[in-house]
């Protein structure tokens, strides 16, 4: 039962990092755009939390249901702070060149 | 005492994380930042449920993060847009999960309604986020249908979905039975579906930005449903980022949030259009034979040579003709002769936001090279050439002049000012928003029509 005391804090919480997070990330240039996205979709692998704590305390029926959603938030997670980085990394490699190159063709799937 | 401590903690380190996302050189330690945190709070997490050696959720842990692993390893740059779609619906999923199982852990009888309707909400919105990035994704990646779906009853059909949902979650609230909060779910999941599957090409940006802001929305209200203060702050930033980048997304296609949801495709604008012909994009493979014969022998080497400020516009069809290395090599030849090369970026150039710039990073283009569309305008009239490769709506001078076309104040890359432009456009039909392009009847362009990837090589051979 979630104590409800803690209400308040939550929706304090939930105002005060809208806020900074509005200042933080309108700074962001247009530039790493793409890598905030993703960086963003790792960020919103935060559910594992909840996850998690459902998963430990849950009895078996439910316990199922809880193990795809940590496995679905772990994908978001790792894959999420993976691909930033290979991203980030292209851009900290001035001009030695990034992970393609000339005459390489992309697989088009 | 000490949660609420750590938690603060992890939120500034989630924050400083994005605050280090501010400039190209320290955004790498952002991320790693992040990722430094969010472990942190697992292994927290774990701590406090007392279940560091609880096996099967190291298992689940593990089997999440190798997929993810070897998801993020594979994934071309090209292919950003769906992973990052695919990822917005495993996050709403998530979300809608863990409400899901919050609500059959919770005594439905005696819970506080306010918990009831953040865990339908949470649940609602999850579902939601997780059909329609599931259709987006599907979509970027060619595998259904990639043009827009329209079907008559399109509004109704959203409208009384939306009618529904918000029914069955009030009701919720006084009733809660199983069945309703299943019913949420599947409503809310049919409305991802049927709300995205109109949305299509060159909308995309949009989707996928407001997609990634309703996963951070469901991950927060889901918090709220569980009582999680990390998810609900956590979940806020990502809310937060999402929505920014719609905004910019909307403002730079010069259209609205709920003209791309309701699928308007810009022809459809009530469009006084007044001289200038609005094209559908079919037919034309004459105009394109005819437009072929036309541009046998442009002479573009004398002026190519004498140019000594070059500024290079890519568009989405340089990505689609795979023509980013032969761009990067154009570019170092040009260097190599001692000319100053710059490349110009529309926000909207790409299938999500930023885009560009990581495919020009990809083939090892130096992000300095690299101009926003403000930096670029003041620029143009001091460029001596300007080289389009794939881009047609961002150059689009009738953004300007053009009354009553969807383009219409939309905010376009000034390229006409230059001295010279080259097109390296596949042909002369207008882009997605169907206005034509007047550019390309200025004295000072030079048309090359045809696949970018044969096109570019012509030009490097001018030079040699």
């Amino acid at each position: 039962m979630i104590p409800s005391s803690l209400l308040p804090l939550m929706l304090i919480a939930l105002a005060v990092s809208s806020i900074i997070g509005y200042k933080v990330i309108s700074a962001v240039p247009s530039l790493l755009h793409t890598p905030l996205m993703s960086g963003m979709n790792a960020l919103s692998g935060i559910t594992v939390l909840g996850s998690l704590a459902v998963f430990v305390t849950a009895s078996s029926a439910v316990k199922p249901l809880a193990a795809v959603a940590v496995v679905m938030a772990m994908i978001n997670v790792v894959g999420g702070f993976w691909v930033t980085e290979r991203m980030l990394r292209m851009f900290q490699q001035k001009g030695k060149g990034g992970e393609m190159k000339a005459g390489k063709k992309i697989p088009w799937s | 005492m000490v949660g609420i401590v750590l938690a603060v903690l992890f939120i500034i380190g989630f924050v400083a994380g994005i605050r280090l996302m501010q400039s190209p050189r320290t955004a790498l330690w952002g991320n790693r930042l992040g990722a430094l945190s969010m472990a942190m709070a697992i292994v927290y997490t774990l701590w406090e449920l007392d279940a560091l050696a609880h096996y099967p959720a190291w298992l689940a842990l593990a089997l999440g993060g190798f997929s993810g692993f070897f998801l993020g390893r594979g994934v071309k740059m090209i292919h950003m847009p769906q992973t990052v779609a695919l990822l917005n619906g495993l996050g709403g999923g998530a979300s809608a999960l863990v409400a899901g199982s919050a609500v059959s852990l919770l005594d439905l009888g005696t819970t506080p309604s306010i918990y009831l309707l953040t865990a339908s909400l949470a649940l609602g919105v999850g579902s939601m986020t997780l059909s329609g990035s599931m259709v987006a994704s599907l979509k970027l990646q060619g595998w259904v249908f990639q043009r827009p779906v329209h079907w008559h009853f399109h509004n109704t059909v959203l409208t009384g979905m939306i009618a529904g949902g918000a029914f069955l979650i009030l009701a919720s609230m006084f009733f809660p039975v199983l069945i309703a909060f299943l019913l949420i779910v599947m409503i809310f999941f049919a409305y991802g579906i049927v709300m995205a599957v109109r949305i299509g090409g060159a909308d995309m940006p949009v989707i996928i930005s407001l997609l990634n802001a309703l996963s951070g929305v469901a991950a927060s209200i889901s918090g709220l449903a569980v009582g999680n203060t990390l998810l609900v702050a956590v979940g806020a930033l990502v809310g937060v980022a999402g929505l920014i980048l719609t905004r910019i997304m909307c403002k730079a296609m010069n259209r609205s949030l709920s003209e791309v949801l309701a699928g308007l495709k810009p022809e459809e604008k009530s469009s006084t259009t007044g001289n200038f012909k609005v094209n559908k994009k079919e037919h034309v493979e004459e105009d394109r034979l005819a437009a072929g014969e036309a541009d046998k022998a442009p002479d573009y080497t004398q002026f190519m040579q004498e140019a000594q400020r070059i500024v290079i516009v890519p568009g989405y069809g340089m990505a689609v003709a795979q023509a980013q290395a032969q761009v990067k090599d154009l570019a170092d030849m040009l260097e190599a002769k001692g000319k100053d090369v710059k490349f110009a970026i529309h926000p909207v150039a790409g299938r999500m936001p930023g885009h560009m710039n990581v495919l020009l990073a990809e083939v090892g283009i130096d992000y300095e090279k690299l101009m926003d569309i403000d930096t670029a305008n003041p620029q143009f009239k001091k460029t001596d050439l300007v080289i389009v490769v794939g881009a047609c709506d961002v150059i689009n001078p009738a953004a300007h002049a053009a009354e009553g076309t969807p383009i219409y104040g939309m905010p376009i890359l000034e390229v006409e000012a230059a001295k010279h432009i080259i097109i390296c456009n596949l042909d002369e039909k207008p882009g997605y928003s169907g206005v034509e392009n007047t550019l390309y009847k200025k004295d000072n362009v030079i048309p090359m029509w045809g696949n970018a990837a044969e096109t570019i090589p012509l030009i490097k051979e001018s030079l040699s």
